[in-house]
């Protein structure tokens, strides 16, 4: 409840304070301080202090997972901010209220990860969405950002139609009409059609939402239109953000009828893993092959919703911080560069062997190579995967996606490093160097000793 | 203590060296770090107290995985091949010059960090581990000081590698979630192989044996090998060809053979049929070749698959011959590209066709390619003799296949099929008349000979008087045979 009020605060003050200060420098020292108190508040939150003691009618639900999920969404963003805040100003003449918007979605994320009815999961996704459709448009005179824009709010309608009327198929399904996620997983071992209608509702549109195939089509071309600093934001604490809900929803209110609906999943997974890893082998601009590779690395997150068990959810926590630590420090190299396509990268190991190292650390995390933190993410993955025991064809069809992957992963590491030619310049800062250090260090710590941000929920949980 | 100094040394060096002032420095600065190493691991071949050759502590705990190393014969011996070879390495190509040398060798230690990681772990996650870091140094070292077209040919092996490697880490988890206590240690895994039906293990074994045939490499996966080989800088060909793919070898022996004998045993008929091949066809084709590097490359091929096949006549003599032979191989091989280096930095070519006569030019190099070519060949008091001798007793008596008979003799084949490209590409390149080209070539200097005439000291010593190495191994050998004969 502390991040949920004081996000929504914060951001109303950030609005404001467009008013009182131009300066550059104290809005973006301002939104900083506002994302450590954030995390403060949500960490006592963890620990037990509760500032606010409203009566909700158990409609949000604090477990320490989704509060966790919350950290690691507001620690991603604090890195986005410090890495990406220059970028922010560089968008447009409202600096301000992006600031704000961003923090609203910050406080959808954090209804998302705790919502305890239908109700509240619906107000969080589209709390967090329309920000969302503002952020993407906000290059105003680029076309492809209007353009992206436009799509997005109008797939993104339509699947929120999708979700209410899959809400309202539950509701109806449920014996005495009711929104609580207790209400709807009680005694359901066997379903009637109706909820199994809500239910795929509720898969089709949050599908949507994380970009699963073959419900993926506006994500390359909104991730490619919005403003690259946005796209960063949107394709990594966003997503996992609206991960943590997914899985909530599906654990919560459909886990007992788990095996009505793994094939589902299943399909989806492999169909994710696929288009996205194929496709963002043909793509020659940087920014849309890491929309596509965003897909890809769903897949392999959706492994938590297909699992639905310890590993999982230990694996998800650790997955949403490898990928958002990795995404983002790779947006936030790109952002600095005019050339997006991948002989934009070449010689950069020459001219800037710092950032062409942290780069290719996080391109190693992405590709899931040991030493990172993202060989321990897809780790987790599949032994979650393994556990249920019926799944090896897909981890094995995972696994021949995991290594396509390298394919499009180095290609940006052959660039910078073995290739000659003409590198870009690039307007980095000591302190932006010195970040994205400091990020790449973290990648690689929880790479070797992943039960530091594990335990937390570990130790909580069991 | 021993086995942590083993990864420990190389590493720290090897991360230290990325941040040296001078190329120079880092040229010694890796020659004294790996001698160091060797000392290191002589000194656990002297000592006789147990104790200082395991070492283990916590690593995941919620995972079950632990930092566990320990040093048993087979990993001795791999360890002192891979501690014998940096030195002997850094020596023979101490007067090459490479544009960024510092973080040439500071990825060269790496990569021996990550093979001493490989050979000395006992938990199946921190071999994994190791496994890949061997990797990664090595696909950069390869992209960027190689030949022309490196980056496709290695970026060809690193997609191969790392398929086969993932593979393996599906099967490592399968076999996790099926130990009884859900850990990654090898004994958990061993304890394994009267609990699994047969069914699981005939295809968890391919999960395992791609990663290691990719490796080694066994035909059909061979493909990757002679590009590598060719397009590498010599240094990394030498770390590719003399050590690396031992780990494949080193991989059945250790993880796959004795946890999934059942798996081993039912598909062992085809993987020999595959060895078998796979030699043929790999001598077949080097004796085509016009390319030096390409025809030490296709040779190699042939002695893995003879090793291989060793090792699933599961007997104990045939096991023995592996251990000497995957020492002996290392030694040879590097020999071999020792010299290779020397010509083509002189003469700046690699065609068999354009050499000759260098013989007259340069005796010491001559009389030194001699005696590594017929190690290479397995004639009699040389190490490649002693580990052909005994896998070809192993696979002949072997139990394990009713097709012995056609194995050894298909195998024998091969060997003379070796001796004629060796023999022939000796004598074309160093006897004849001179040419050209050749007519100016000088002998042998310093460094170089000095790497050499260790090689062949080694060559014969080992040649003549196996003894140590046979007692060295003979404990691990007996464990693993027994474990390997395992039917349900």
């Amino acid at each position: 409840m502390n991040s949920i009020i004081f996000s929504a605060i914060w951001g109303i003050v950030m609005m404001f304070s467009g008013l009182f200060s131009k300066s550059k420098r104290s809005l973006q020292t301002f939104a900083v301080v506002g994302l450590i108190l954030l995390l403060v508040v949500n960490t006592l939150e963890l620990n037990g202090d509760h500032f606010f003691n409203i009566d909700l009618h158990n409609m949000l639900y604090f477990a320490p997972f989704g509060l966790l999920s919350n950290s690691i969404a507001f620690a991603s963003t604090l890195i986005f901010f410090l890495l990406s805040s220059t970028d922010i100003f560089e968008t447009g003449h409202n600096a301000a209220e992006y600031f704000a918007l961003i923090f609203f979605v910050l406080c959808g994320i954090s209804i998302v990860t705790s919502f305890n009815t239908l109700l509240m999961l619906f107000l969080g996704i589209e709390i967090i969405s329309i920000p969302l459709y503002i952020l993407t448009g906000a290059a105003k005179k680029d076309l492809k950002s209007n353009e992206a824009s436009l799509k997005y709010f109008l797939m993104g309608a339509f699947s929120t139609g999708l979700m209410l009327l899959g809400i309202a198929f539950l509701y109806g399904a449920t014996p005495n009409g009711s929104f609580m996620l207790d209400d709807i997983a009680v005694g359901r071992t066997a379903a009637s059609p109706l909820y199994m209608i809500g239910l795929l509702l509720l898969l089709v549109s949050m599908s949507f939402k994380v970009s699963a195939a073959p419900f993926h089509f506006w994500t390359p071309d909104v991730y490619d239109g919005a403003p690259t600093v946005f796209t960063s934001f949107m394709a990594t604490i966003v997503k996992t953000g609206v991960f943590i809900g997914f899985i909530r929803l599906f654990g919560d209110a459909f886990g007992q009828m788990q095996s009505r609906w793994q094939l589902f999943v299943a399909i989806i997974i492999a169909s994710t893993l696929f288009i996205g890893n194929i496709t963002a082998v043909f793509q020659q601009s940087v920014k849309r092959m890491l929309a596509y590779s965003s897909i890809a690395q769903a897949g392999f997150m959706l492994f938590a919703l297909l699992a639905l068990n310890n590993f999982a959810k230990e694996g998800i926590i650790l997955y949403a911080a490898a990928y958002n630590l990795a995404t983002i420090g790779i947006f936030a190299v790109l952002g600095k560069m005019k050339d997006y396509s991948f002989e934009g990268f070449n010689g950069l190991a020459k001219s800037y062997p710092g950032i062409a190292l942290v780069t290719t650390i996080f391109l190693l995390s992405l590709a899931g190579i040991p030493l990172t933190a993202g060989f321990f993410a897809k780790y987790y993955m599949l032994a979650a995967a393994l556990e249920t025991g019926n799944f090896l064809w897909l981890v094995i069809f995972a696994v021949a996606c995991a290594a396509i992957s390298v394919y499009y992963y180095f290609r940006i590491i052959q660039a910078m490093y073995f290739k000659t030619g003409e590198p870009q310049q690039l307007k980095v800062g000591i302190g932006f160097q010195y970040a994205l250090f400091a990020v790449a260090v973290i990648v690689i710590v929880l790479g070797i000793f992943p039960q530091w941000l594990i335990n937390e929920l570990y130790v909580i949980y069991v | 203590m021993i086995p942590i100094l083993l990864i420990l040394i190389p590493l720290l060096s090897g991360l230290l060296s990325f941040f040296l002032r001078s190329q120079r420095a880092a040229k010694n600065w890796s020659l004294i770090s790996s001698i160091i190493s060797l000392v290191v691991s002589c000194f656990g071949l002297w000592i006789t107290n147990e104790s200082y050759l395991h070492y283990q502590t916590d690593w995941i705990f919620s995972l079950g995985s632990r930092f566990s190393v320990s040093l048993d014969g087979m990993s001795q011996i791999l360890s002192l091949l891979t501690t014998i070879s940096f030195p002997i390495i850094f020596i023979a190509t101490y007067r090459n010059e490479y544009p960024n040398a510092k973080n040439f060798y500071a990825l060269m230690l790496l990569s021996q960090a990550g093979l001493l990681g490989v050979f000395v772990s006992t938990d199946a996650l921190l071999f994994y581990f190791f496994w890949e870091l061997a990797l990664i140094p090595v696909y950069f070292l390869s992209s960027q000081w190689g030949g022309e077209r490196r980056i496709q040919a290695t970026f060809k092996f690193f997609i191969y590698t790392f398929t086969g490697s993932l593979l393996m880490l599906v099967g490592i988890i399968y076999l996790y979630f099926h130990t009884r206590d859900k850990s990654f240690s090898i004994d958990a895994f061993y304890a394994l192989r009267s609990q699994l039906p047969a069914a699981s293990q005939n295809w968890l074994f391919w999960l395992f044996f791609l990663a290691f045939a990719i490796k080694m490499p066994i035909f059909p996966f061979h493909t990757w090998q002679p590009d590598t080989y060719e397009q590498s800088p010599t240094a990394v060909t030498m770390v590719l060809s003399g050590i690396m793919v031992k780990m494949g070898i080193f991989g059945i022996i250790r993880w796959l053979a004795p946890v999934l004998p059942i798996g081993s045993w039912a598909w062992g008929d085809t993987v020999s049929a595959l060895c078998v091949i796979g030699m043929i066809y790999a001598s077949l084709i080097a004796m085509q070749q016009d390319d030096l590097k390409r025809l030490v490359a296709y040779s190699s091929i042939a002695h893995m698959g003879l090793m291989c096949l060793a090792i699933f006549a599961t007997t104990k003599i045939g096991m023995q011959g592996v251990m000497i032979q995957m020492f002996s191989h290392g030694i040879n091989i590097i020999g071999l590209w020792i010299v290779i280096d020397l010509i083509e930095k002189q003469l700046h070519t690699r065609k068999i066709s354009e050499l000759g006569g260098l013989a007259q030019k340069a005796p010491g190099l001559a009389i030194l390619l001699v005696i590594v070519g017929l190690a290479n060949v397995a004639l009699p008091l040389t190490n490649g003799f002693i580990g052909e001798f005994l896998m070809f007793s192993g696979i002949y008596t072997s139990a394990a296949t009713v097709y012995n008979v056609v194995f050894t003799v298909a195998a024998a084949v091969c060997v003379i099929l070796s001796a004629v490209y060796t023999l022939n590409m000796i004598q074309r390149v160093f006897y004849g008349n001179t040419n050209a080209l050749t007519e100016n070539a000088r002998d042998i200097r310093a460094n170089e000979k000095f790497a050499l005439i260790i090689l062949v000291a080694i060559i014969i010593i080992v040649g003549v008087y196996p003894q140590p190495i046979f007692d060295l191994t003979r404990h691990f050998v007996d464990s693993i045979i027994s474990k390997m004969n395992y039917k349900i």
